[in-house]
């Protein structure tokens, strides 16, 4: 059953009287509960394929389908409301908001959230993910108190706290080393098979790639190729 | 997001930058508490300027006997005695907006002390709180007689210093005897030196004994001797020596009333008049309430059916009123439009802050944005910093406002006097400040790509 069903999406970028065309009718369907890798080089459209899969962008034509709903028409606050309920964002640059604490870092997205939690609760939830990633003695840690990997587990925890359906993550590995880089991939993995998040990831690093079930290469805003599913729950 | 989640989020916001949030607030604060000031100098500069109006008079009230018409003719005002001391006494007692009230006799005769005289101005029989009325309390040398005086009928005045210099010339007055128609009263003080009036009277050339004194012992005039036209005064053209020292020069301007109609309107007989009744209201704003009252009461202690007219006027002081609260106004508007503008100069100073704090958060906003913040939250949060930034400013500047109009008070002797108005104001604009000038910044930020934004270096 299709998670994520994107048909003919195109998106062109008009950057004053010249129109510079970055997706040229991109179709994919991500299952849902797949793992899914996103590669391409810079340049290639995969960030901005990204952000129109994550609700942060509209396409310029096209439908998207997520959940059953078609989605590409809906303006800014709709889109806001959708991205608070069904997407997890993981970014290379982690984005946690300096000088609040990794427990707040996690909670914040709450606030913006229509269901009525109390402040207990709000706080239960933030602490069990905060667990869950392995940093529940880092709770009321600042983020320049934590290191790389462990301020991306922090943003991970953020991504899950509204429990969404699909977790995106653009180049989460991109800024730490290899052996972190590995643990926060088997987190992936782990959330992936256990919890059944569809997870698609952003990466150039064919290494990281691996991880994932399914590779979609994507290349001057085509889909280049699609990797056989190898291992898809 | 709730109210309460941003208002903390706001607040934390504003707590990562404690310095730059001092400095930012710092342009309200100035503006709070100059506002706050100004308010209350203008307010004690408008209470100070009252209180030297109302010596002059502004407050004051004056009852005056009304016009007799007889036969179609009017006789000017004055021309009936229907003023009683019973009239002033009520008037103190019944009329909540009148703070005193005094009885008037008038009279106008030769004054002679040793080989000198002098015909004053004014010679007034009255109560001590004559003085109480014109704001003449304090006394050059003596003092003011008293109630006790005026129930005894004693022979006694206190007198204007022009008065003393015709008279007296550099000697005290004080004990000394003048005789007033042949009526020796014993000067007990003189009053302090008041000047001219509005009209270019002088105002110190007047004597004032116990109103009793005067009517009964100097004027001595009774209630239909005077009435021109209800009784016959045409017909003593017989001088006597007795009771006229000079000829009736009176022509018979008027027809005499003829029985019929001195039957058709009879003239209540009453033993006591008084020329006029001296009131004042207890603030400028009571002065139509105390008319009001007055009338009310005097015609009902005239007995004068609601058909007929009032047999009394009573004048106030409109035109030194209308000057009065034109000019305190006139000072607080110019007060407070001075403290305006510093208000405006801190909302800018916000402004500023705020979209430099939009400009550095961009990718905090872009973040926002992406787990689920909506353009509509995200203006909220900003207006909430703003607004804060505002009210805490707001605060702060009360109390300094009040700190320093208290040191103004205390220090240079100005007089102030706590505007709770002010306090409310201030705190409104404050808010409204924060409203306005933190709407941009915000309605900015709302706009933001959060693509671009999460971008944003």
């Amino acid at each position: 059953m299709e998670l994520i069903e994107l048909r003919d999406i195109q998106k062109t970028y008009h950057l004053g009287e010249v129109d510079v065309p970055v997706l040229m009718g991109v179709s994919l369907n991500v299952l849902r509960g797949e793992f899914m890798a996103l590669m391409g080089s810079s340049g290639s459209g995969k960030s901005t394929l990204m952000n129109i899969a994550g609700c942060l962008d509209r396409p310029s034509s096209g439908q998207y389908w997520l959940d059953g709903g078609e989605i590409s028409m809906l303006n800014a606050t709709e889109r806001a409301r959708l991205r608070n309920r069904m997407v997890g964002f993981v970014f290379q640059t982690f984005n946690l908001l300096p000088r609040t604490t990794a427990l707040e870092n996690v909670m914040m997205p709450l606030n913006y959230a229509r269901d009525n939690l109390t402040e207990h609760q709000k706080r239960q939830r933030a602490v069990a993910l905060l667990e869950r990633v392995g940093l529940a003695d880092r709770i009321d840690h600042l983020p320049s108190q934590l290191s790389g990997g462990q301020q991306q587990r922090v943003a991970i925890a953020r991504a899950l706290i509204n429990r969404p359906q699909v977790l995106l993550a653009d180049e989460p590995t991109g800024n730490l080393d290899s052996r972190t880089s590995e643990e926060i991939l088997q987190m992936f993995r782990q959330l992936n098979s256990k919890d059944g998040i569809t997870i698609i990831l952003v990466t150039h690093d064919p290494g990281i790639a691996k991880a994932a079930g399914r590779t979609v290469y994507i290349k001057d805003g085509l889909i280049e190729k699609s990797s056989s599913i190898r291992s898809g729950t | 997001m709730n109210g309460y989640g941003t208002l903390k989020t706001a607040i934390r916001a504003l707590r990562l930058n404690v310095m730059r949030t001092m400095l930012t607030t710092l342009g309200i604060v100035i503006g709070v508490a100059a506002v706050i000031t100004m308010a209350e100098i203008g307010n004690g500069a408008s209470l100070a300027i009252q209180r030297t109006m109302a010596s002059m008079g502004a407050n004051t009230l004056v009852v005056i006997p009304g016009a007799a018409n007889t036969s179609g003719i009017n006789f000017g005002f004055g021309s009936v005695m229907t003023l009683t001391p019973q009239d002033a006494n009520t008037i103190g007692t019944e009329c909540p907006s009148v703070r005193s009230v005094a009885p008037i006799v008038r009279a106008r005769t030769q004054l002679v002390f040793g080989n000198r005289n002098y015909a004053p101005t004014y010679l007034y029989g009255t109560t001590p709180s004559f003085l109480d009325i014109r704001d003449w309390t304090d006394m050059d040398s003596g003092e003011m007689f008293t109630e006790h005086d005026v129930r005894n009928v004693n022979k006694v005045c206190v007198i204007g210093q022009s008065i003393v210099r015709e008279l007296f010339g550099g000697e005290s007055p004080i004990g000394k005897e003048i005789r007033v128609r042949n009526v020796a009263f014993k000067v007990v003080g003189v009053l302090r030196s008041k000047g001219a009036n509005m009209m270019g009277m002088d105002q110190d050339d007047i004597l004032l004994a116990p109103w009793t004194t005067i009517k009964y012992r100097v004027v001595a005039t009774s209630l239909s001797a005077a009435n021109q036209s209800s009784t016959n005064t045409s017909n003593n053209n017989d001088v006597t020596s007795l009771n006229q020292l000079y000829p009736n020069l009176q022509q018979n301007l008027y027809p005499v009333a003829s029985a019929t109609e001195q039957a058709d309107t009879p003239q209540p007989i009453r033993f006591t008049n008084v020329d006029q009744i001296l009131t004042d209201a207890r603030s400028a704003v009571q002065i139509p309430s105390a008319i009001r009252e007055i009338t009310i009461l005097l015609r009902q202690n005239h007995h004068i059916s609601p058909s007929d007219p009032d047999d009394f006027i009573v004048r106030d002081m409109t035109e030194i009123t209308k000057a009065m609260t034109s000019t305190t106004e006139l000072i607080t508007k110019l007060l407070l439009c001075v403290a305006l503008i510093s208000l405006v100069v801190g909302g800018i100073g916000i402004m500023n802050i705020m979209l430099v704090s939009v400009t550095e958060r961009t990718r905090e906003i872009g973040l926002r944005m992406a787990v689920g913040a909506e353009p509509a939250d995200i203006l909220r949060q900003f207006l909430a910093e703003a607004v804060v930034l505002c009210l805490i400013g707001g605060n702060i500047g009360i109390i300094l406002g009040r700190g320093a109009s208290y040191i103004i008070t205390s220090v240079l002797h100005w007089p102030t006097a706590a505007s709770m108005g002010a306090i409310v104001v201030s705190v409104v604009v404050s808010a409204s400040v924060g409203v306005i000038f933190g709407f941009y910044p915000a309605w900015k930020a709302s706009r933001l790509d959060p693509i671009d934004a999460l971008r944003y270096e």
